[in-house]
């Protein structure tokens, strides 16, 4: 069997060239981003379409309702900012012009959770997919690589109603074949496991494969599902997982309240079951400056701090 | 229904503004009596509007961004036939299709939901910007607020529209002086209003938002201007027509009682 090489991309990389993409295959999609275009990646677009590319200045409430606006006259427009300003400071917009109205506008927003890093907390969205999976009609997503990311946009592109993709700075580690296909609503098991079950989604997913494999080592054997789908979530997919698994944890770079922790939970307490489970992610608290990988141990979200954790959920068995 | 007069039109929508929310027991009478001119005019041929295909992607599109004044559109809209006149009484009841502020989904012949204020200016940017796009002659219209103006939003729009040149779109702002706590002078004024916009880059047109020929001179004028979006800025009365409601910021968001209505309603006899 030949391995091929792996790309090591950021998620918003791959969403600006799958834009650029879908700039010649879908003439009604239109671009708007919030002077931010250069590293959403949006410019991508910008560069092939230019005239299906506008900059809404630095007011994102503004750029959102033209999107609205925009989408009822059946164009697809994908509107761009950092996840802070996009789902924070437009939400309303997003609520009451998007959502309320099923109106067919995708929100992509990019540098999602501490791995921002420098820029500090201000900057670090840690409650957005809160915010999101909250409104009807909204369907959220958090890819974890470029190959996961790019089918995501395309399909978000393809489905019809309001789509929030979560994305990030970071260059993440490549976990699919460039030809996976992108299933909506469901979950993807990346490594089986029995002891303990890791829910993971975006950049947390590469972390706790690294944490599976520091477990291996000591004779656990925890599975990795990549759940790109926070909404709809893949729910036969969780139960079937902790049917099978003695231990469960969810892994996010987000806050344990709202985001994909906290859908999991509803899930495990619905159905009855009683097994150790545990949400991972930050725990009630802003972010702050630092390198990416420095805020990921600081917060306990890098694979060894993944590990020490799920062994604790295991003793609680 | 045929109307002799736009001015005629006008006081019929009067009418079922008051009998309207005088059966839903709650409403915006104040807004609807003082956009209820704009509206009439707009709905006597000046929007290309068809009731037997209230989608048609050519029509023209009117997004009623100040939209507690749902009443004043809903009376043109089954005025007009877009739905029957009955239909006006299921106002703000469960399961109505018609919401105590629009629902495109739900009425036929709203172009956008609105109700949070600051957000309707920026959609019909939107339809405005889709249009050019498309080489389509569609004209886009919005009704905004004086008291709307307060929301920071409407100036992103207003930045929005004069940078994309977006001369497809007109905006009549209901100039009628109050909001919920009172005088909008007192509670955070939006003064002053012309200049503002004419800083803001677009034409602007001052009428009496009363006075029909006005209304169709300025909309003659707006399709004249060419690189700019025209902001027609209708100095009105709250409550007008109804000498109760006159002026009255108590009137903003109450529904007449069955004798205020009866009162209410002999004023309005055409």
């Amino acid at each position: 069997m030949t391995e091929t090489v792996k790309i090591k991309m950021a998620t918003r990389e791959a969403y600006g060239k799958a834009l650029a993409e879908l700039a010649a295959e879908n003439e009604a999609v239109v671009v708007l981003d919030a002077d931010l275009s250069k590293s959403t990646k949006t410019a991508d677009f910008a560069k092939v379409a230019p005239a299906r590319f506008f900059n809404a200045g630095i007011a994102e409430a503004n750029m959102v309702d033209v999107a609205a606006g925009l989408a009822t006259c059946g164009k697809i427009p994908f509107v761009s900012s950092f996840a802070v300003f996009a789902a924070g400071r437009a939400f309303e917009q997003i609520r009451n012009s998007v959502c309320y109205p099923r109106l067919n506008v995708k929100i992509a927003a990019t540098h999602a959770g501490i791995t921002v890093g420098e820029d500090g907390g201000t900057h670090q969205a840690i409650e957005d997919m809160g915010l999101m999976r909250g409104l009807p009609n909204m369907a959220v997503l958090c890819p974890s690589d470029w190959v996961n990311a790019k089918w995501a946009i395309k399909a978000a592109a393809a489905y019809q109603g309001p789509v929030y993709i979560r994305l990030g700075r970071l260059a993440a580690e490549q976990l699919y074949a460039p030809d996976q296909e992108f299933r909506w609503g469901r979950a993807q098991l990346l490594l089986p496991g029995s002891d303990i079950v890791l829910f993971a989604c975006g950049m947390m997913v590469q972390e706790a494969l690294a944490a599976a494999q520091l477990l291996a080592a000591e004779g656990i054997r925890a599975a990795v599902a990549d759940m790109y789908a926070i909404k709809p979530l893949d729910k036969e997919f969780v139960l079937d997982q902790i049917a099978h698994c003695s231990a469960a944890a969810s892994v996010e770079e987000h806050s344990i309240y709202n985001g994909l922790g906290s859908a999991i939970a509803e899930v495990i307490a619905e159905s009855g079951r009683s097994l150790p489970f545990q949400r991972i992610g930050l725990q009630d608290t802003f972010g702050q400056s630092g390198s990416p990988a420095a805020l990921l141990r600081y917060y306990s979200l890098d694979a060894e701090s993944i590990a020490n954790q799920a062994k604790q959920i295991l003793a609680r068995r | 229904m045929d109307f002799q007069t736009t001015e005629q039109f006008a006081l019929a929508i009067r009418r079922e503004i008051i009998r309207m929310l005088a059966e839903a027991k709650s409403g915006h009478p104040g807004g609807s009596l003082s956009a209820a001119d704009i509206i009439a005019v707009l709905y006597s041929g000046e929007l290309r509007v068809d009731p037997t295909q209230p989608d048609a992607p050519q029509r023209d599109r009117l997004v009623l961004s100040k939209g507690h004044v749902a009443p004043a559109l809903y009376a043109a809209l089954a005025l007009r036939g877009f739905f029957p006149r009955e239909e006006l009484m299921q106002l703000r009841k469960l399961g109505s299709f018609l919401q105590g502020h629009p629902d495109m989904h739900k009425t036929p012949g709203v172009d956008m939901s609105t109700g949070s204020l600051g957000q309707g200016l920026s959609v019909a940017c939107g339809m405005a910007l889709a249009a050019k796009m498309d080489g389509a002659d569609y004209r886009v219209y919005a009704i905004c607020g004086d008291g709307e103006s307060q929301e920071g939003q409407i100036w992103e729009a207003g930045m929005f529209a004069a940078h994309y040149r977006l001369d497809n779109l007109t905006v009549f702002l209901d100039h009628n002086h109050l909001q919920i706590d009172g005088d909008i002078r007192q509670v955070m004024s939006p003064e002053p209003l012309d200049e503002k916009w004419r800083a803001f880059g677009w034409h602007v047109i001052q009428i009496n938002g009363h006075d029909h020929a006005a209304i169709k001179a300025a909309l003659a004028e707006a399709k004249t201007i060419s690189g700019k979006p025209v902001m027609i800025l209708c100095e009105t009365v709250k409550g007008k027509g109804v000498s109760f409601m006159e002026n009255q910021a108590g009137w903003h968001g109450s529904a007449p009682n069955a004798e205020q209505a009866a009162q209410a309603l002999a004023e309005l006899e055409g």
